[in-house]
């Protein structure tokens, strides 16, 4: 029915033609320029600096945790410029876009843009912001020297970057999908996405999907076998307890994903029959299994994110977490209801009312450990002395945001409703509103509170605090008129409209956009003036919050050991707990210290992968092979290195002590 | 064996005397705990499998959503041909046996006896193998291909991913094998060891749900 | 089509002054209705600048799902307001500059006010889980209308009218039998007659939502959905897809005249002026894709067109779904197929419907639609079994597991 763009060339290129450079895109274009501007710069700068080795000997290579959380959130912040630069450009269409004028962006532009914001928000920026600030923090609170599976750890950070490569690739090689960011069959199929985008899509988060159910596994082992003596999971920090359960729903949910995509794979490349709509194949099923995933999918994102609230909600009132037992629980049964709801992203499909009111009730349910969790964060400013930093200051932007979209998520909840607001720009305004407003903010809140631990120095408070305002107070501007627009009956997804009076609403929310760049450019600035004025923003205690778990325990930014001596844990704030006992810090008897050795393995074997994916994606099988194979050799041959870990001498230990001891006696 | 006998410091139920002296907790302790090596890697695989486990849940519930939808074409009782895969379920159990075996002798320290039982146990999933690419071949050439039902997409993919675990787990058994000829039978191996007898057994019991639900229950309805 | 959103704008009202807005309530007493219009009246400054279709609709079916949103969202705001101006009123007062608050920095529970976290949202949800249950098997889509407004019960006898509903690459097909005609892009029904519309697709998912009359529902290919709604107020709304499908989705959209039976009957001698037939060729020719296309009409149809297309075998020669299904279901008991060949009758066995297909010119029988709810049950291996309760349309049974 509808042509392929790129039809089969032969078996040297595939489906890869000239055809394929969007020359004829000026929008493209000139971003190419630009972001091949942006890169040679970058380049350049490494090469002039003579950087490379560092580059790779510290950080590429790295096994450390915390390096690598760090590339995470790097990551994340790139891909949120990418992410937020599609936001931009659907707002200005759809703030332009009526009547005669059909803006700038034709619809097969549009539908690419709004696939690619999904993905690269969800699996780009949020995903990495958490699992970078998980992987950072968690084996700090838990006072470990790192994760279970060091190298794994790296190996999935790699993947995740091979799937934000491939995705980005598309920009200029092709073009990616307009099937939405989750690729709804059969629209997804063959017949009616015959491009290349799906194949993109499919790749690049198969690619990433596994990273991340690879770095899921190691932090369940991590946390469930590294803990510091004495921490029982009772005693476990609140942030600590949301990774373990987030993780969970990440082994537990991923595979389902990896599942679907590789169906669609083989509906699309061999031309089997599971979604399609002859032969027996059921698009809905390719519905059900991938909300199976998506919904899980969402609690990964939050998750961690009340744990960031928790923990600041308690540093900056001086005052423990209220009512830790039934955060804790609240968790876990978020964790379980979790994998109960999915068919509420579909009531319109014509289940029975039963099914509807089942699904629709499980929704409601989850509201209430939700509800409890707020609770308790207000509990916890109760009788506090509460700092408005910046990390609170998000935290208390979070609950009164989170709570809008919160009611608004368990109206969607009630079936009836759905039916009327589905698919519409209500929706768009709920999942925004308890996306930015939870994971987003949770994550600004996690970066502000964790940065001088990261890096010895706190983050510049003037710019950081107009990036919070432009972002809060943009945030609503640019979502409040999608929820007046979703009661209009608008809905999402569309690059033109015919009634006039929607106009205003669109321009009021291209204006929030415009403000939340704002607040974009002001995160910027916060961390060029934030380096430039190091010297003054210096934290040399290493617990410039006076925090209350583990991490504050050690010097800022922390040794690549972590500890040299292993904490023992007496309390959930075992910080706070050994501050108030006069805890004195060793500066004796230090021993080596057991550590794992850096490899280049997973760097190699993930910087193939994007060749391969590549190579998938235009059908060019010789190298798909080629690159299979050197996956694999790559992988067993790093099996045959048993030479994976090393002793830092005591020596060295000593005089990385002693030089943190004379910085204490400064302070 | 190794991981699990170590340290368990962080379970709730272990002595918490330890950490004071007298009244005063301890913040260190005395002698600095370790974590030995490969201390999480039984429990970190054992996630690993649940996960795998999940990936043929998914599949499994395709299979079901999909059973009956023969486009009009064969169904199982015309496809499937039970001693053949009867036979193969024998290949694999025996494998699972052998492999048994492997680790019964590896845990005596008999280097040369492990490797031969491994070869053994890699012997039989090749035959699992062949068997099942002819079972595959020979529906393809009735022209039960895949691409002719929802139900034989289902089939396929099932079945064939189970077959790729299995040569993934050949590929490793090999690699395993000249490790432990190169280095002996260190914990290092062991421990890998370890791991690929959980993924075999794992398959094993895999293997068990498909010939059930998609074999038996197929040609019994 | 910006007509036609000009047009049921001026009808907008705000929501508050809709008389029958909460008749819909399980309760008969009152209670909500004095809540609710507070929310209303909350919510009417906001809203009264735009034209918030969704919240004052002009079908009944519509109106009560509008007062189900407006009910939760005030259950809702029960414990939302008193959380975020505690937020405030905390924040403030433990502010660390503020020493005269009271500090306690080892306070970390109380088993009342744990209490009290954990029952009030619980009893907001009891309150809204039992308005969901309750709401949702009353508003079920499948349910046959049983009132034509609040306080306006359906007469005896009424025949609801039934649209066949195609969604294409990108319109919309709508076949009404009784009439014999077909349209494109443009629909009418009667007021105050209950309109019962049969959905499927021709390609990929679309959502089939026309937020005056009643909330919406998915519009898939090779299965049906059905949707039961009443218009109660003569105008023109605007109908679309819901479900992004593709380039042409934007303008996915259509104009639906609520009329008087005088108009209504009007509008089908209109549409029975065109000389065109909707059969098999014209169809396949219409369900090429196109972008915005235009209203069409079609005076006469082949009558078992849209079971042609629910069953994806309108080009002749394609196998129809429902006869692969009724042999993939006699593979599965074991019993011989092949001695059927395409297009013979078939009757459901789970469908307690006679099936409604005549021959056509081709002397070709159609099967029962391949009825298929949310997915998870291939309905092929439903047993056979009766209605299960009046509420339901029959041919809907199948949805309910």
């Amino acid at each position: 029915m509808i042509p392929d763009p790129f039809p089969y060339t032969g078996w040297l290129f595939g489906r890869l033609s000239w055809a394929a450079i969007p020359i004829h895109e000026p929008i493209l274009i000139v971003t190419f320029i630009m972001v091949s501007i942006g890169a040679i710069a970058v380049l350049g700068a490494i090469t002039y600096f003579k950087a490379w080795g560092m580059l790779w000997r510290d950080w590429f290579t790295s096994v450390d945790h915390k390096k690598i959380g760090v590339m995470y959130i790097v990551l994340a912040l790139i891909m949120l410029l990418r992410g937020f630069a599609d936001a931009l450009m659907m707002r200005s269409q759809q703030a332009i876009s009526f009547g005669s004028n059909h803006g700038y962006l034709p619809p097969e532009h549009y539908d690419q843009i709004f696939t690619a914001h999904g993905v690269i928000m969800i699996f780009f920026v949020a995903m990495p912001l958490v699992v970078g600030l998980m992987n950072y923090v968690v084996p700090l609170q838990i006072g470990a020297r790192d994760v279970s599976f060091p190298w794994l750890n790296n190996f999935s950070f790699w993947l995740t970057v091979s799937g934000a490569v491939l995705t980005m690739i598309s920009l200029f090689v092709g073009h990616y999908s307009t099937a939405g960011w989750l690729a709804m069959a059969p629209f997804s199929g063959k017949e009616a996405s015959p491009g290349v985008g799906v194949d993109y899509y499919i790749w690049g988060l198969q690619i990433a999907g596994l990273g991340t159910l690879l770095s899921g596994v190691n932090l369940v082992a991590t946390i469930l076998r590294m803990r510091a003596p004495g921490m029982s999971l009772m005693k476990m920090p609140v942030f600590t307890w949301t990774a373990l359960c987030t993780n969970i729903l990440i082994v537990a949910a991923f595979p389902i994903l990896t599942v679907v995509l590789a169906l669609l794979s083989l509906d699309r490349y061999l031309g089997f029959e599971f979604f399609t709509n002859t032969s027996g194949g059921n698009p809905m099923m390719y519905v059900n299994l991938i909300w199976i995933w998506g919904h899980p999918e969402v609690y990964i994102l939050i998750l961690p994110c009340f744990g960031v609230f928790s923990e600041v909600a308690a540093t900056f009132s001086g005052k423990r977490l209220f009512g830790y037992t039934s955060m804790v629980y609240a968790t876990i049964v978020i964790t379980i209801l979790a994998y109960l709801v999915w068919l509420h992203h579909f009531f319109t499909m014509g289940s029975g009312a039963d099914v509807n009111s089942f699904f629709g009730i499980t929704t409601m349910i989850i509201s209430i450990p939700t509800g409890a969790k707020i609770f308790n964060w207000l509990f916890t400013l109760y009788r506090g002395r509460i700092r408005f930093d910046l990390p609170m200051m998000w935290t208390l932007a979070f609950m009164l945001t989170f709570v809008i979209g919160g009611m608004t998520g368990v109206l969607l909840a009630v079936p009836p409703a759905d039916f009327v607001l589905h698919n519409s720009l209500f929706l768009i305004a709920h999942f925004h509103n308890v996306i930015i407003g939870g994971v987003l903010f949770g994550g600004f809140a996690g970066i502000n509170y964790w940065f001088p631990k990261v890096t010895g120095f706190r983050l510049d408070e003037k710019w950081g605090k107009r990036s919070f305002w432009l972002w809060v107070i943009g945030f609503y501007f640019a979502f409040m008129p999608l929820y007046v627009l979703g009661l209009m009956g608008v809905t999402r997804r569309m690059s033109h409209f015919d009634n006039p009076a929607l106009q205003i609403w669109f321009e009021i929310a291209a204006f929030g956009a415009l403000l939340i760049a704002g607040g974009i450019a002001c995160m910027i600035m916060q961390f060029i003036v934030t380096f430039k004025n190091r010297k003054q923003l210096l934290d040399t205690t290493g617990d410039l919050w006076e925090g209350r778990t583990l991490e504050w325990a050690t010097s800022s930014p922390p040794p690549e050991y972590n500890f040299a001596f292993t904490p023992v844990v007496h309390d959930r704030d075992a910080w706070w707990d050994m501050k108030r006992h006069n805890y004195q810090r060793p500066t004796t008897g230090f021993e080596k210290i057991h550590m794992p050795r850096n490899s280049g393995a997973g760097v190699i074997i993930a910087g193939i992968s994007v060749a391969f994916g590549f190579a998938m994606v235009w059908q060019i099988w010789w190298l798909a092979a080629i690159t299979f194979v050197g996956m694999a050799v790559v992988g067993i041959g790093h099996t045959f290195n048993y030479n994976r870990d090393f002793y830092i001498p005591v020596e060295r230990v000593r005089e990385v002590e002693e030089a943190r001891t004379r910085e204490l006696e400064t302070a | 064996m190794m991981a699990t006998q170590s340290h368990s410091h962080g379970s709730d139920t272990m002595n918490t005397q330890a950490y004071f002296d007298g009244d005063r907790p301890l913040f260190h302790l005395p002698k600095e705990p370790h974590h030995p090596d490969g201390h999480s890697t039984m429990l970190g695989f054992w996630i690993y499998l649940m996960s795998d486990c999940l990936l043929f849940a998914g599949l499994f519930a395709t299979f079901a959503v999909l059973e009956h939808s023969y486009a009009g074409g064969p169904g199982p009782k015309e496809l499937f041909e039970l001693p053949l895969v009867a036979l193969n379920t024998a290949m694999l159990l025996f494998s699972s046996i052998t492999y048994g075996f492997a680790m019964l002798v590896m845990e005596r320290g008999k280097k040369n006896a492990t490797l031969i039982w491994l070869g053994i146990t890699g012997l039989f999933g090749l035959a699992f193998l062949s068997i099942e690419m002819q079972e595959f071949a020979g529906l393809i050439a009735e022209g039960a291909t895949p691409q002719s039902s929802a139900f034989l997409s289902a089939f396929f993919t099932l079945v064939g991913t189970h077959g790729l675990h299995v040569t993934l787990g050949t590929i490793w058994l090999v690699t395993l094998m000249v490790q432990v000829a190169q280095k002996g039978l260190i914990p290092a191996n062991r421990r890998r060891l370890m791991c690929l007898s959980m993924f075999w057994h794992f398959l094993d019991i895999v293997w068990i749900g498909v010939f059930t639900f998609v074999y038996l229950m197929g040609v019994a309805q | 089509m910006s007509n036609v959103a000009l047009h049921h704008r001026s009808l907008d009202r705000a929501p508050m002054t809709r008389p029958a807005i909460f008749s819909s309530l399980p309760n008969p007493s009152n209670w909500p209705r004095i809540r609710a219009l507070g929310v209303a009246a909350m919510l009417a400054p906001l809203l009264s600048g735009c034209n918030a279709i969704v919240l004052s609709p002009h079908g009944d079916v519509a109106s009560q799902q509008a007062d189900l949103v407006i009910i939760s969202t005030f259950l809702m705001l029960l414990i939302i307001v008193p959380v975020m101006v505690l937020t405030v009123i905390f924040a403030r007062k433990y502010r660390a500059s503020n020493e005269e608050a009271d500090y306690q920095p080892e306070w970390e529970h109380s088993t009342q006010l744990e209490l009290i976290i954990w029952a009030a949202p619980l009893l907001i949800i009891i309150a809204l889980g039992a308005v969901t249950w309750t709401g949702t098997h009353k508003l079920d889509p499948y349910r046959p209308i049983e009132r034509i407004a609040a306080n306006k019960p359906l007469p005896t006898g009424v025949k609801p009218l039934d649209v066949q509903v195609v969604a294409m690459d990108w319109k919309w097909l709508f076949v009404i039998p009784e009439y014999g005609i077909a349209t494109v892009n443009d629909l009418a029904a009667p007021i105050d007659r209950p309109i019962r519309f049969h959905i499927t697709s021709s390609s990929v998912m679309n959502s089939f939502y026309i937020p005056a009359l009643a909330g919406q529902i998915y519009a898939m290919p090779s299965m049906e959905t059905q949707l039961n709604a009443v218009i109660n107020k003569p105008g023109t709304y605007e109908g679309f897809s819901a479900n992004y499908s593709g380039e042409g989705f934007n303008h996915m959209r259509f104009a639906f005249h609520g009329m008087s039976e005088a108009g209504f009957q009007q509008w089908i001698a209109e549409a029975r002026q065109s000389g065109l037939k909707l059969d098999r060729a014209s169809y396949l020719k219409l369900a090429q894709p196109t972008i915005d296309a235009p209203v069409m009409r079609y005076g006469s149809i082949l009558p078992q067109i849209y079971q042609l297309a629910l069953n994806n075998c309108v080009a002749p020669g394609t196998p129809c779904i429902a006869d692969q299904m009724r042999r993939d279901r006699e593979t599965a008991a074991g019993q011989t197929p092949g001695s059927s060949h395409m297009g013979e009758m078939a009757m459901a066995p789970h469908s307690t419907t006679p099936v409604g297909a005549s021959q056509d010119e081709e002397g070709d029988k159609l099967a029962q639609a391949p009825l298929r709810g949310a997915g998870l049950t291939p309905p092929s291996m439903l047993p056979p079994r009766p209605v299960l309760a009046e509420s339901r349309s029959p041919a809907s049974t199948t949805d309910s597991l």
